[in-house]
């Protein structure tokens, strides 16, 4: 569930829940979140609540909305962002789900019209009121009456991390025209070779780099020994021959 | 010429790293230029029979179909939509496919639910024509250009639509995993066709989504690249990467290679002409 937590002067004023669709911050009472202070607008700000994304959308202060120091109209809010309006703070907290244990959050699920998840059962939402157009709810989902407020039922916050070769791996060229060359592997795939004649291809992968056969009647060596189909790890120094060339592979 | 010398297939299918089900299906017949992928899903094996059986009653249905009336004529009953035989009978079949999902999941607890996305191509007469349901896609590499070619039918994708949020954006989401429509779970179901040209050397890539979340579109396009000469490698390569990411939904790819041109032998004088080629 996401919350914001209201502060002025690093003093903890307030802790508010998202449970809402739409969050409105301003100086006049009608506000969710009421700032009573000159510098704020009567309404100044929303938030947008859609399952476990959240909206921030200025509304045309006098004195503008900061996120993270930057002056902002319409922001994305993601975990531990500090909203400014004027003297105060409010600090988006959007904790992981923790509630439906087992359930796999990352699994597809279908969202049906009239099947927006709501607030309280996090797992397994029961059929709401079947809706009589059955226009997708989500289309429009400022206005909509059935989109509902943030349900802790989406996928914890985890990135693919992008697989990170721990060492830079190079190609020399030891024959050829292009004798003494160097070719940094920066890329996750290089060709190597002549096309229509002798391809291979270097893979940079977590556990290293690895050499494979593409196209060509005859396979490239390494060491003097041909390769098969298969995927073959490369060491430091190996030496490589395709298309008449030979090569080293090094580790930086 | 048969289509089998004008275009080539190849699929790859993996649970992933982390599931220890494999609940996408995929089907290919270079013969009558069918692919087919889908994504299943539903609670113990259900997402499994889901996909399984979409794969099946399509790929026997149209085979069928196919084989009973060119799928390059006009559609007889006119439709507006889509011009050709082919785009009418993907939607009956898929309608057929719809129905028996969803008649398995009403009448079996144990299914209950249960539902796919799907992705297909059919090629005919330098065309293919294209069906999806849900957030599985079909991407086109063509002159070194890789672009995606359907749009998913999921929230965060409307959410772009209605410029909530950037593209940019979208990739932190953490709404990836809802799809707007899916095949098996209502009475009847929308699915988007489209007929588009292809070319020689394009190369047409369908996937779920245990790919294009777990792999940057950019290195997806460097992999058909640089491997495009050999196909069976490259899909090899597309789930090794999702799975050296991570892995953590099962990976499907089915890659379709346009070796040459296939224009559909038409009248009796272009059969006769088709003989010579």
């Amino acid at each position: 569930m996401a919350k914001l937590i209201l502060s002025m002067d690093g003093l903890v004023l307030k802790e508010i829940s998202l449970t809402k669709e739409r969050t409105t911050i301003g100086r006049k009472p009608h506000n969710d979140i009421q700032i009573d202070n000159l510098a704020v607008s009567g309404e100044h700000a929303v938030i947008v609540t859609i399952l476990n994304d959240s909206f921030l959308e200025d509304l045309g202060s006098t004195n503008g909305t900061l996120v993270n120091g930057q002056p902002i109209k319409k922001h994305f809010l993601q975990p531990n962002d500090v909203i400014e309006l004027g003297k105060y703070k409010l600090k988006y907290i959007n904790e992981a789900p923790k509630a439906a244990g087992a359930a796999d959050f990352e699994k597809t699920m279908v969202l049906r019209p009239g099947q927006m998840p709501k607030a309280s059962p996090p797992v397994a939402p029961a059929p709401a009121a079947p809706k009589a157009d059955g226009n997708d709810v989500t289309q429009k989902p400022a206005p909509s009456p059935v989109a509902a407020s943030a349900a802790p039922a989406a996928a914890p916050a985890a990135a693919p991390a992008p697989a990170a070769a721990a060492r830079q791996g190079a190609i020399q060229l030891l024959s050829g025209a292009n004798a003494g060359k160097e070719l940094m592997l920066v890329k996750a795939l290089t060709t190597l070779g002549k096309p229509g004649v002798q391809v291979a291809v270097i893979t940079r992968r977590p556990q290293g780099f690895f050499i494979t056969h593409v196209e060509g009647a005859t396979f490239p060596l390494v060491n003097g020994k041909a390769l098969d189909a298969q995927a073959h790890p490369l060491n430091d120094h190996d030496m490589i021959e395709l298309a008449g060339t030979k090569m080293e592979f090094f580790y930086k | 010429m048969s289509l089998s010398d004008a275009i080539e297939i190849v699929g790859h299918t993996d649970p992933g790293m982390v599931r220890s089900h494999n609940e996408d299906s995929i089907a290919n017949d270079t013969k009558s230029g069918l692919a087919i992928l889908a994504d299943g899903m539903g609670g113990y094996n259900a997402g499994e029979v889901a996909s399984g059986m979409a794969t099946t009653v399509l790929m026997t249905e149209l085979q069928a179909a196919l084989s009973q009336h060119a799928p390059f004529q006009p559609d007889p009953e006119g439709g507006t939509e889509a011009g050709t035989y082919a785009a009418r009978m993907l939607r009956e079949q898929i309608a057929k496919a719809n129905h028996s999902i969803y008649s398995a999941s009403q009448s079996q607890p144990q299914y209950s639910g249960m539902g796919t996305t799907l992705v297909m191509a059919v090629f005919y007469d330098n065309k293919m024509t294209v069906a999806h349901i849900g957030d599985s896609r079909l991407y086109r590499l063509r002159d070194n250009q890789f672009s995606q070619v359907t749009r998913d039918h999921s929230l965060l994708q409307e959410q772009i639509d209605s410029g909530m949020i950037t593209p940019e954006e979208a990739k932190h989401s953490q709404n990836k995993n809802l799809v707007t429509r899916a095949l098996g779970i209502d009475p009847t179901v929308e699915p988007e066709i489209h007929d588009y040209e292809t070319r020689p050397g394009d190369i047409y890539l369908l996937c779920s989504d245990g790919l294009s979340d777990m792999v940057p579109d950019e290195e997806i396009g460097l992999t058909l690249e640089t491997l495009g000469g050999n196909l069976n490698l490259a899909a090899q390569q597309l789930v090794q990467m999702a799975n050296d990411n991570g892995g953590r939904d099962n990976v499907s790819v089915l890659l379709i290679k346009i070796l040459r041109e296939y224009p559909a032998a038409k009248g009796l004088f272009g059969k006769f002409l088709g003989w010579f080629k």
